[in-house]
């Protein structure tokens, strides 16, 4: 070893706490999961691309559509062009919010933590709430700042309050919503890449199979609904453009939050049961 | 201090705790032996609350692991020295646990201090050796300074310098009235250690004896002779009224007597000898004997036939077989 050693141990003899021990809380383990979560870099490196692509794919649209010189449809805002950064962004929290749960699994640390903090129900809420707002903190000043933006370079109708509060804060809880429901599959499966490809699978198999079942007349219901309530369609649908008779505007997040919650609900019911 | 009652922990169809009920004291080190598979690393994940037991309790200071307050400062546990997480540095690895429990942060560096990781604060864990690993998960048990200390095989990739520094520690820290328990399966390494001595095989509880009590019950002492002039030795022992149990490659194994006595038998009936040496069987073999009918995983050797385990609930389905090793 290259560590200067310590000579045999003047163990922990002198430490008395000069705090007296009363139950820990949530407030505790808030403060624990937000150094967790600060103290890797791959925490900053997703959120960081997710800044990156949004803002890059936001700007690019922006700057194509100026450039092609089309006139505006004046039936839509020019915070529709969003959404295409959205989705890719989703798939960055996604990611952060399955490894917020699987990665303590797959390194061992969970034993760990649970040893500090035996209310699973208590870590769990934790990890979920740190996740959550610094999801929806990034992706509503990302959101923000590209749709500035945007308004700014297309000359188009100027969107409505209403517009601007669902293409901004609507998008971005709807898209940490979404992280939120991988982190709920993450504390059900564990590992990785088994939660993301669940959660990947989830956003794109709708989509998929619903356009194959177009062409037969049988299952015509099934493939709207499909296609209606995919999550990509959903997420179009805050900015105002329901697919067909699917969620539109809050009610598409209202849609996600639900998702989320019985994620959520089954990721505490196996963090509670199982062994670790 | 900690107790268990009737703990049961059932894999599937697979037993691996077996009704085990002992107590575990303040004021010295218990040692906690058992072979590979035993399921020590199981009862001591089951008295922190991580597996669920199949039935049975464990009570930590009279209450169950979930109802004490900020556990950190009640109990401390290395179980795994790569429960870590390795992106994070060993700093904000321990930092992150002692504010769910309201740890002065100074105590983070204070831990590190203790088992020596000072310079490599900063450093991701991912890089540690295997010995620097079990040090930051030693770290992490002392961080609440609790009056309990479990230790699944500490000295687990240690040098000898960290395996005396570690045995130490220990010792230093049962001084102080504290409870410590402690895994292995190196009956020498116990012995050198611990007060106390908890034995299980398959998940059953075998001793539960002090450290004294079992060295003086189990270190066999006895006389090693070889002897060209074997049957005549053997009537001469006979005639003594003492019996030699026959080794390999002609040596003579006898129990109840000493050298001195030995020689002059052998000197009156005028025999010759080719060795005469005094004995003591390790504590290792006795544990081993102890142990021997609960061994899972045997490694079949070309000479020893290995004992077929006789009791034991299934016989074990996945036992590696080394032929010919
Ligand atoms: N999660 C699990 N699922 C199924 N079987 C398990 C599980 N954990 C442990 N076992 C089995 O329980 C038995 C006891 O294992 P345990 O790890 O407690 O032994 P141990 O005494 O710590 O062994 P070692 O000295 O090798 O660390 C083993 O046969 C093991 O295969
Ligand atoms: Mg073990």
């Amino acid at each position: 070893m290259t560590t200067p050693h310590q000579q045999p141990a003047a163990p922990a003899a002198s430490y008395t706490s000069p705090i007296p021990i009363r139950r820990a809380h949530l407030g505790d383990a808030l403060a624990s999961e937000w150094t967790k979560i600060r103290s890797v870099r791959s925490t900053m490196w997703t959120l960081g691309v997710m800044v990156l692509l949004m803002t890059v794919i936001g700007l690019g649209l922006a700057a194509l559509v100026t450039a092609v010189g089309e006139p505006a449809p004046t039936d839509e805002s020019v915070l529709g062009l969003g959404v295409f950064g959205a989705l890719t962004g989703s798939i960055c929290v996604i990611t952060l919010g399955a490894l917020t749960v699987t990665s303590e699994f797959g390194t061992g640390m969970i034993r760990t933590t649970l040893t500090a903090c035996p209310s699973r129900a208590r870590v769990l809420a934790a990890k979920a709430l740190v996740f959550f707002v610094l999801a929806f903190t990034a992706a509503l000043v990302t959101v923000g700042l590209v749709a500035l933006c945007q308004v700014a370079m297309v000359d188009g109708r100027e969107p409505t309050g209403e517009e601007w509060l669902l293409g901004t804060v609507g998008v971005s809880l709807f898209v940490a919503l979404l992280g939120l429901t991988s982190l709920g599959v993450g504390a059900v499966v564990r590992h990785s890449a088994g939660a993301i490809t669940i959660m990947l699978g989830l956003m794109l198999l709708p989509l998929v199979a619903g356009f194959f079942m177009l062409g037969s007349s049988a299952l015509q219901d099934v493939s709207e609904v499909l296609l209606e309530y995919s999550v990509p369609a959903q997420l179009i649908g805050v900015y105002g453009e329901a697919a067909g008779s699917g969620p539109a505007g809050w009610g598409a997040v209202a849609t996600m939050l639900g998702i989320a919650a019985v994620a959520l609900g089954a990721g505490f019911a196996a963090i509670g049961a199982r062994d670790v | 201090m900690i107790e268990l009652d009737g703990l049961t922990k059932h894999f599937g169809r697979k037993v691996a705790v077996d009704r085990l009920s002992f107590t575990v004291r303040p004021g010295m080190v218990t040692g906690f032996l058992g072979p590979n598979g035993a399921g020590k690393s199981t009862t001591m994940r089951m008295m922190l609350d991580l597996d669920n037991p199949t039935s049975g309790t464990v009570r930590i200071d009279g209450r169950h692991y979930r109802q004490l307050d900020e556990p950190l400062r009640t109990i401390g546990a290395l179980l795994d020295a790569k429960a870590m997480h390795g992106g994070r540095s060993a700093y904000n690895n321990l930092l992150c646990l002692a504010q769910a429990n309201r740890i002065p942060e100074r105590r983070v560096s204070e831990v590190l201090d203790i088992v020596g990781l000072s310079a490599v604060a900063k450093k991701k864990s991912k890089g540690f050796s295997l010995g620097m690993g079990q040090r930051l998960g030693i770290a992490s048990a002392l961080l609440g300074d609790p009056e309990i200390l479990m230790f699944d095989e500490p000295v687990n990739g240690l040098d000898p310098e960290g395996i005396h520094w570690i045995r130490t520690l220990m010792k230093a820290l049962a001084q102080e009235g504290r409870t410590i328990f402690v895994s292995s399966h190196l009956m020498s390494e116990m012995a050198l250690t611990a007060d106390h001595l908890i034995v299980i095989g398959q998940g059953r509880l075998l001793a539960d004896t002090s450290m004294a009590d079992f060295i003086h019950r189990n270190s066999r002492s006895y006389v090693r002779l070889r002897t060209p002039q074997r049957e005549q030795f053997l009537d001469a022992l006979s005639g003594a009224g003492l019996a030699a149990a026959e080794a390999q490659d002609g040596v003579l194994e006898v129990d109840g007597s000493t050298t001195e006595a030995l020689g002059e038998l052998a000197a009156e009936h005028r025999i010759v000898l080719h060795e005469l040496s005094a004995q003591r069987a390790s504590l290792e073999e006795a544990f081993m004997q102890m142990t021997a009918g609960s061994v899972e995983y045997h490694a079949h050797s070309a000479d020893a036939a290995p004992a077929p385990p006789p009791t034991g609930p299934a016989a074990p389905q996945w036992a590696p077989r080394n032929e010919g090793a």
